[in-house]
């Protein structure tokens, strides 16, 4: 076996991986080095060839192929090593690292520090148990998008997809414009879970139909699928019996949720939150274990890109400190709670003590739609901040700053809450 | 002879529903949009609806075998299904650099299709 160490190793080359690398890098960071199981950097954004990424983060609208080329030339710029085609095995509580690929064989590397950056897998149909037979056809969104934009196959020439989401709307254009004729967009919720932008320029241009509170019950075909029962559900998401329909395909498009991928992260002690299905970590989105952070969609699943990148520089650059020894901590945690309407909060705890920086920013999500609502933020009781929002929706993330000038004063293990509610009303 | 239309605004996630009236090819009147910006996207959509189109074409010998591609600027929102059939035809060689131009002046409207990736040669038939 062959062995290595490294100051850092971050697994995962996708946008969460490159970032956190170069913030460590640039930070002071020696040895590091990015581990990649596929045969180029970039991860899922080199599939994501369309347009609407970076308006944050460069001012600008990137595919996500130009997006990701961006941040590979800094990791290349700043001579990062990088391990391509190469699988993560296991990782353990004192950093070390197991990996395999062709040239090298068995890999075993210690690290000072490692960080998670794996990304996150789409639920399959498995996940959500549609009953029928098992033909070939039925994909999820992501697999038929790198079918199409990289691997030069279209999938199929009828198209239904399940699940609104931005990812299940983008491949209803691009199976359109490849020719397939995609007969509908089912969604069980009553609402879209994409952008109304999505919504406008890749159905409503193309006039292809979005059915809202409706869910795919029999999947048909012995070989390939020939068609799916379709039915409208009820309030409680249960199908109607009497609205069922068959519609004639051969090929369902499964868009129905991503999770975090934590086998690694699991196996190596890390505890996950439940509600994000992720890490459990504190603001410099280090996990219980000393010495392994966690970033990108790993932790939990992000909205815009933009956000993992802010994400992970937080993570590269607090690994730096750890591996510098560089971080004071509290005696016990804070934990942050996420209250009523509120989803989640990451990080989960305050455990940093750090009067240099001016802010910690709190990204989470709301539980259900709302109009005209406020942000509370209360510590022990009692109201700390108060943040107006026009809109909240779960599929849009919340960055909300708490200011040092508070977390200093907070008393070792105490309680931050946030809920959101309806303007007007009292938190109480 | 005035007619009724609805478009989304997707300025911001809010979307609203904006309702327009039309006389003679022109706005009239509209309602439903919550903000300035949404009028200003409104106009604009009702009279020249363009669109970014993000697709691929093909690479002889690319480690790939599709390199993703898009108009540099946004075109006219009713040629897009014609741009497709254009560069349904259109084969670069590899080696291909992010910003290379496949296409000038697609369909006469002065905006080119330009490629979003590097793409390396195949090295060898096990790569």
């Amino acid at each position: 076996m062959n062995r290595l160490d490294y100051n850092l190793v971050v697994i995962g080359g996708g946008p969460a991986g490159l970032a956190a690398a170069y913030e460590a890098k640039e930070e002071g960071v020696e040895d590091i080095l990015i581990i990649e199981r596929d045969f180029e950097l970039g991860g899922i954004l080199q599939q994501c060839i369309h347009n609407g990424f970076g308006l944050h983060e460069f001012k600008e609208e990137l595919t996500g192929p130009e997006y990701a080329d961006r941040f590979i030339k800094m990791v290349v710029e700043k001579k990062i090593d990088v391990k391509l085609n190469t699988m993560v095995l296991e990782v353990t509580d004192d950093k070390r690292v197991y990996a395999v690929n062709k040239d090298d064989g068995m890999l075993e590397i210690q690290a000072q520090a490692v960080i998670l950056a794996m990304g996150c897998r789409e639920r399959t149909r498995e996940a959500i148990n549609i009953p029928g037979t098992r033909p070939a056809g039925v994909m999820t969104a992501g697999t038929a998008q790198r079918y199409v934009n990289m691997e030069g196959y279209l999938p199929g020439k009828e198209v239904v997809i399940l699940g609104s989401g931005d990812i299940g709307l983008i491949m209803a254009r691009r199976m359109h414009l490849e020719g397939a004729e995609v007969e509908a967009v089912l969604e069980l919720l009553p609402y879209s879970g994409g952008l109304p932008r999505n919504i406008v320029q890749c159905l409503d241009d193309f006039e292809i139909p979005l059915k809202l509170s409706h869910t795919v019950v029999e999947i048909h075909g012995k070989e390939r699928l020939e068609g799916i029962t379709v039915a409208q559900v009820d309030d409680n998401l249960k199908p109607i019996k009497e609205t069922e329909e068959y519609i004639k395909c051969d090929t369902l498009l499964l868009s129905v949720g991503l999770i975090p991928e934590n086998e690694l992260s699991e196996e190596a002690g890390v505890k996950l939150d439940n509600k994000t299905g992720g890490p459990l970590v504190n603001e410099n989105r280090e996990t219980n274990i000393p010495g392994i952070f966690a970033c990108g969609n790993v932790l939990h699943v992000h909205d815009l890109v933009d956000y993992v990148t802010q994400e992970s520089r937080i993570a590269g650059k607090s690994a730096a400190k750890y591996i510098i020894g560089n971080v004071d901590r509290r005696k016990e945690e804070i934990n942050l709670t996420a209250g009523e309407n509120v989803s989640y909060i990451v990080p989960q705890k305050l455990e940093i003590k750090d009067n240099e920086r001016k802010r910690v920013d709190l990204y989470m999500r709301g539980s259900k739609p709302m109009e005209q609502v406020k942000v509370v933020i209360s510590a022990g009781g009692e109201e700390i901040m108060s943040l107006k929002e026009r809109h909240v929706e779960p599929a849009e993330m919340l960055v909300k700053p708490l200011p040092q000038n508070f977390i200093k004063d907070l008393a070792d293990g105490s309680e931050v809450r946030v809920d959101i509610v309806r303007e007007g009303e009292d938190d109480e | 002879m005035s007619k009724e239309e609805r478009l989304t605004c997707i300025n911001c996630p809010l979307g609203c529903k904006v309702d327009l009236i039309i006389e003679e090819g022109e706005i009239v009147e509209m309602s439903g949009n919550k903000c300035p910006r949404g009028k200003e996207y409104i106009i604009n959509e009702f009279k020249y609806p363009t669109r970014i189109l993000p697709t691929t074409v093909r690479v002889k010998g690319g480690k790939l075998p599709l390199v993703p591609v898009k108009t540099a600027q946004p075109i006219p929102k009713e040629r897009l299904e014609d741009a497709m059939k254009i560069l349904a035809q259109v084969e670069v060689e590899a080696p291909v650099k992010l910003g290379d131009i496949v296409v000038e002046d697609i369909l006469n409207t002065g905006v080119n299709v330009v490629t979003t990736r590097n793409l390396a040669i195949k090295e060898c038939i096990n790569d």
